[in-house]
């Protein structure tokens, strides 16, 4: 085995994020409150100057390095550019906010930049090692990043909630994959692959890792019964974390489910779609009717996750190329969509005004017509209302799953999100008919205003023109 | 200018009109309004003229074909075209001719109205409509055609959208024809289904390999097809041209301003249906069941509706009843076979009824929308020229000798006459005391309104004159078809003039007769003074004098003595009642039925209801699933692994 240098050309993102992450923290350390901004702009620069490097290092076909184990193919390259966008607007939208609450320091930052490169090894695992390395990296800094308010109680006890069910959750994932390696005696996914094609016959120890392994990634997407932390983080961590974790994650999730079970275990493809499809049936259920029964919005998009998150299970219940591509699709979509919806809320709040409640959202329109269409957008979408996004990427999972003959699923998720569609509806309603509360709208930031807008809209936009992403979903998952 | 531009152009030209007057009347104003509708209409007039010349005089020959392909489904083709013969060109020419009397006639009669503006912009609407129905090639764009046209017609009925009255007229004209037009579209898909194609052309073509075909309706039942299709088409025909039972529409759709009830409910819209029907005889030649219930359907009306013509008070409802009697004479002309003396009717009676009509909206004026013969009379020195057209055109109406109506109504006469359908005996009784009836009412009215002693009131009296020239030219130029276009009945009728249009089995032969015993038009008039029409006809004409002139009170002694008679007659027969009764109550407490057992009680209650609180419950119950205990969490997430495992590698 040799090595050189070049070999790590395909890292370069990775590595520069690692550097600029440090940098950050020492650069930090020497700051003044005053002058924190350059925390920030360092941050922002080095996600920018990642996603230019990304693009110059990623090309057509797959790029291996380290003898296999890191991975930057065309999925890679489109996930990992989808999560530097994510957190750079996710830092802009937070900036405001941490500013008016005194908390704009730069762990934020730096648990961020580490969070995201965590998620960019995971996306680009080519072993079991490498893609628990990135998964814990982004699961260590999240949980801190939760906790980072630490005077806030809830915030503290949705630290510790996540922290211990992550610790049960990663203790699975390392159980099925030390099974997995006893099994195979490899590591490495491919190879993992290959010698399970080779048995032909898929063994009982491999059903047992496997259940193990679905079982830590359901609790990364929020997939019932693995769900339960996520409504009480999601209410519990400050709205600038939430929007964090509620975004680009979900990409990395995505990842890890097609490096695990696309990958490694084609050999086992119909259990483990059998396995998929009862968490798809109870996330959808559970998801859906939680959500109504919410009063705080944080927690009822935490639950609205949930049923997304079984949509977005269907296109690999399909088990197909189109499915997968619709799956990839709704992930996608869906990150854009939260981080809409956190940002909106975000903007609407202000320090001792958190504008989490429900009621809070009353006649908005009256208060901010602008800010009220936009939510009415993103409300829209993830309800799946037609010309939006959310409606065409639940049509291509559905279209997905009805090419495999799953119509009762199918019908099963349409009924789910029309009941889904009565609390996004009720926000549009609050909206646009209830009396308004006397709360003004705080102003925001130019920055914010254009990416705030820019968001939304593209919501829109992303619903009327669906075909470039799309095309781009089905050449990555090829 | 090629001749398919041509017709191109002629419904083009009118509906360009509608469509600047309709939306941008605003800006055009009142008299751009009328002039670009006019100037679109006279385009059509004009058009259709030189088509005319072209096809009867330089001997053009017919033009079918297609102009645009809509669509294609499974080999069948639905297409806009054109079949331009003999018979659609005399439609043409009649109808774009009425309509721009009616046009400029408009001028005057809506003067004052606020809804200026909409009207020309319907009526160019109605003429582009009526002349798609009428050019048309295909049973598709026929259909378009004849909805259009119940389009415009419901939108001018109730042009007055605030009289309560008009708004139950048009919505009663709607739900007519909706029964018609359920006929008729099935009638359609008949066709559709058993020719395999929507084109005349193809159909008539094709008709022969299914004539001997039977379909079964009710079980065990088995009929011609082509009696079905003739039979449906058929029903489609009783709603549009009011024949019984469905003509209960036409006598309210005078609550449409005078002009429209010219225009649409005499002389165009309503003969669509015979114009359909004529235009179908290859396919109606095959049945004589449908021919004969034709038959029976156009005697009863021809009679028994001009009956009530004689009870009605309201002059624009004389003209109504009139309209549905003379209406009835073309469809029994049709059960005869006798298709050609049918149009040569429609042709006659579109002139002199729109005469009437319009001579009727000039008295209108005059007395400040009233409408009530009973507070008239005595008109005739106020108004001159409508007295003397307005003579014509009822002249016309019964059939004198030498007026266009009695070349055709005494041709129709003979036809049914020489019919060889078991039903004809009937249907000449009853045309031959139409005759009667006809001239009884039209002079009652005649005599009601001209003559006798002046009963409005003083203030109306001293406002009486005559109507503007707007008003009274399209009288006059509708008088002079009313008298001369009965001359016609030598190409139309006895000639060969719908030679390859309209084609009559051997053994219906009704009018190769009538032209055998053609001796000209002078012996057709003498021998028409011999004939019985003549004599009931003018028996007619003088029990109006005597009754409604000499001895005014014989009238009232008449109603009281017959008083059964009259009631049954003044109620319309009771059909109206009856509608009313069983379909319009029936159908409100059927729908009440339905609201409050399936929509308040099934669907608002148990499904939407029910499904939400369910739903609610469930999210109560999935709520307190998540009780905030990390040990809890933890407890589902090994037991959601003990799922998978137990699942998938126990079992």
């Amino acid at each position: 085995m040799s090595f050189s240098l070049s070999s790590l050309i395909p890292l370069l993102p990775e590595i520069l994020l690692a550097a600029m992450a440090c940098l950050v923290l020492v650069v930090d350390a020497f700051l003044s409150d005053e002058r924190r901004a350059w925390s920030w702009f360092l941050s922002q620069a080095s996600l920018v100057v990642a996603l230019i490097v990304l693009w110059r290092v990623a090309g057509e076909g797959s790029l291996l390095a380290f003898d296999g184990q890191f991975v930057l193919d065309r999925l890679a390259g489109l996930l990992k550019a989808g999560v530097l966008v994510l957190a750079l607007v996710a830092f802009s939208y937070s900036r405001p906010w941490l500013q008016e609450r005194g908390v704009f320091r730069g762990e934020y930052f730096v648990l961020g930049l580490f969070a995201v490169l965590g998620m960019m090894i995971l996306i680009s695992a080519g072993s079991l090692l490498v893609l628990y390395l990135g998964l814990e990296l982004m699961s260590l800094s999240l949980y801190a990043m939760v906790a980072f308010m630490r005077n806030d109680g809830r915030a503290s006890e949705a630290a510790m909630k996540y922290f211990v069910l992550g610790a049960i959750a990663s203790g699975m994932l390392l159980y099925g994959m030390s099974i997995l390696y006893g099994v195979t005696g490899s590591l490495d996914l491919m190879e993992i692959n290959r010698i399970l094609l080779r048995a032909g016959q898929v063994d009982t120890a491999v059903l047992f890792a496997m259940a193990f392994i679905i079982a830590a990634i359901a609790f990364k997407l929020g997939a019932v019964p693995f769900h339960m932390w996520i409504p009480d983080v999601y209410q519990g961590s400050p709205t600038a974390v939430t929007l964090f974790i509620g975004s680009a994650p979900k990409l990395a999730a995505f990842a890890m489910v097609v490096r695990l079970l696309v990958e490694g275990l084609d050999t086992a493809q119909h259990q483990w779609r059998d396995m998929l499809m009862v968490l798809v049936v109870l996330s959808l259920l559970v998801g859906n009717l939680a959500a109504i029964a919410q009063t705080n919005i944080k927690r009822m998009l935490g639950y609205s996750t949930v049923s997304h998150i079984g949509f977005l299970l269907l296109g690999f219940v399909a088990g197909t190329g189109a499915g997968l591509a619709a799956s990839l699709f709704y992930t996608l979509i869906y990150a854009i969509m939260a981080l809409a919806a956190f940002g909106l809320i975000m903007a609407l709040s202000r320090k001792g005004f958190e504008s989490e409640e429900l009621a809070d959202f009353r006649g908005l329109n009256d208060r901010s017509p602008w800010l009220a269409g936009l939510m009415l957008l993103v409300m829209f979408s993830m309800a799946g209302v037609p010309l939006t996004a959310g409606f065409y990427a639940k049509l291509v999972v559905i279209e997905a799953i009805v090419e495999v003959d799953l119509v009762w699923l199918a019908v099963f998720a349409v009924v789910m999100s029309v009941i889904g569609a009565f609390y996004y509806l009720r926000v549009v309603k609050l909206m646009y008919f209830d009396k308004p509360i006397d709360e003004p709208v705080p102003a925001r930031p130019v920055d914010v205003e254009v990416l705030l807008g820019g968001n939304a809209l593209l919501v829109l936009l992303l619903g009327l023109m669906p075909g470039l992403l799309m095309t781009l979903c089905r050449q990555a998952v090829l | 200018m090629s001749m398919q531009t041509v017709f191109l152009l002629i419904p083009l030209a009118s509906l360009a009109g509608a469509v600047l007057a309709g939306l941008f009347g605003r800006w055009l104003g009142r008299a751009g309004a009328h002039t670009v509708t006019i100037l679109g209409v006279a385009v059509s007039f004009v058009l259709s003229l030189l088509v005319a010349k072209a096809m009867f005089l330089d001997g053009m020959a017919p033009w079918n074909g297609p102009v645009y392909t809509w669509l294609v489904t499974e080999g069948i083709r639905f297409e806009v075209g054109f079949l331009i013969d003999n018979l659609t060109t005399l439609m043409m020419v009649v109808v774009t001719f009425v309509s721009l009397m009616v046009h400029i006639y408009t001028i005057g009669y809506m003067h004052d109205d606020p809804g200026y503006i909409r009207f020309f912009s319907y009526i160019s609407l109605f003429t582009f409509s009526m002349l798609m129905l009428v050019m048309s090639n295909n049973f598709m764009q026929l259909f378009f055609g004849w909805e259009a046209v119940g389009l415009v017609s419901y939108l001018l009925i109730g042009f007055y959208y605030k009289r309560e009255s008009a708004i139950y007229a048009n919505m009663k004209a709607f739900l007519v024809n909706r029964v018609g037009d359920f006929g008729f579209v099935l009638g359609i898909g008949l066709v559709l289904a058993y020719a395999g194609s929507l084109d005349y052309a193809e159909v008539f073509a094709a008709a022969p390999s299914f004539a001997d075909r039977s379909i079964e309706i009710l079980p065990g039942e088995p009929w011609s097809v082509m009696t079905a299709i003739g039979i449906l088409l058929f029903i489609g025909v009783m709603g549009k041209s009011a024949q019984v039972p469905l003509h209960v529409w036409l006598p309210d759709s005078m609550e449409g301003p005078t002009p429209i009830s010219a225009l649409i409910h005499a002389a165009t819209m309503v003969t669509a249906g015979i114009f359909m029907v004529a235009r179908m005889s290859p396919l109606y030649e095959y049945s004589e069941t449908a021919l004969a219930f034709i038959m029976v359907i156009g005697a009863i009306t021809a009679f028994f509706m001009g009956l009530i013509g004689i009870v009605q008070n309201d002059i624009k409802r004389v003209i109504a009843y009139s309209t549905l009697s003379q209406l009835g004479y073309m469809t029994t002309a049709l059960g005869a076979s006798a298709y050609s003396v049918a149009i040569f009717h429609l042709m006659t009676h579109a002139f002199f009824k729109a005469l009437l009509f319009l001579a009727a909206g000039s008295v209108i004026i005059a007395m400040h929308h009233e409408q009530d013969m009973r507070r008239m009379g005595g008109l005739k020195k106020y108004m001159p020229i409508t007295y003397w057209t307005a003579l014509v055109g009822s002249l016309a109406l019964i059939g004198f000798p030498g007026f266009s109506g009695f070349f055709s109504k005494d041709s129709i006469i003979e036809a049914v006459h020489a019919s060889t359908l078991p039903v004809s005996g009937f249907a000449w009784l009853m045309v031959l005391l139409g005759v009667f009836v006809t001239a009884l009412y039209t002079f009652r009215m005649f005599f009601l309104v001209f003559h006798g002693e002046e009963r409005m009131d003083e203030h109306t009296r001293s406002h009486l004159h005559e109507s503007p020239w707007v008003v009274t030219l399209p009288l006059v130029l509708l008088a002079i078809p009313s008298v001369f276009a009965g001359l016609l009945i030598d190409p139309i009728v006895v000639g060969d003039f719908f030679r390859g249009v309209i084609s009559v089995a051997p053994e219906h032969e009704a009018v190769r007769e009538l032209a055998e015993e053609w001796h000209g038009v002078g012996a057709f008039v003498e021998h028409g003074l011999m004939g019985p029409a003549f004599w009931l006809a003018m028996a007619g004409l003088f029990t109006a004098w005597f009754v409604y002139m000499r001895r005014p009170a014989l009238a009232d002694a008449c109603a009281r003595r017959c008083n059964l008679v009259y009631r049954i007659l003044v109620n319309k027969y009771g059909f109206d009642d009856f509608n009313q009764a069983v379909f319009a109550n029936g159908a409100v407490m059927l729908g009440r039925f339905l609201w409050r057992a399936g929509d308040v009680f099934l669907i608002d209650r148990l499904l939407v209801n029910g499904a939400a609180a369910v739903t609610g419950w469930l999210a109560q119950v999935t709520r307190h699933l998540q009780t905030g205990y990390l040990y809890h969490y933890g407890f589902a997430m090994i037991l959601g692994l003990i799922g998978l495992l137990g699942w998938y590698v126990i079992v």
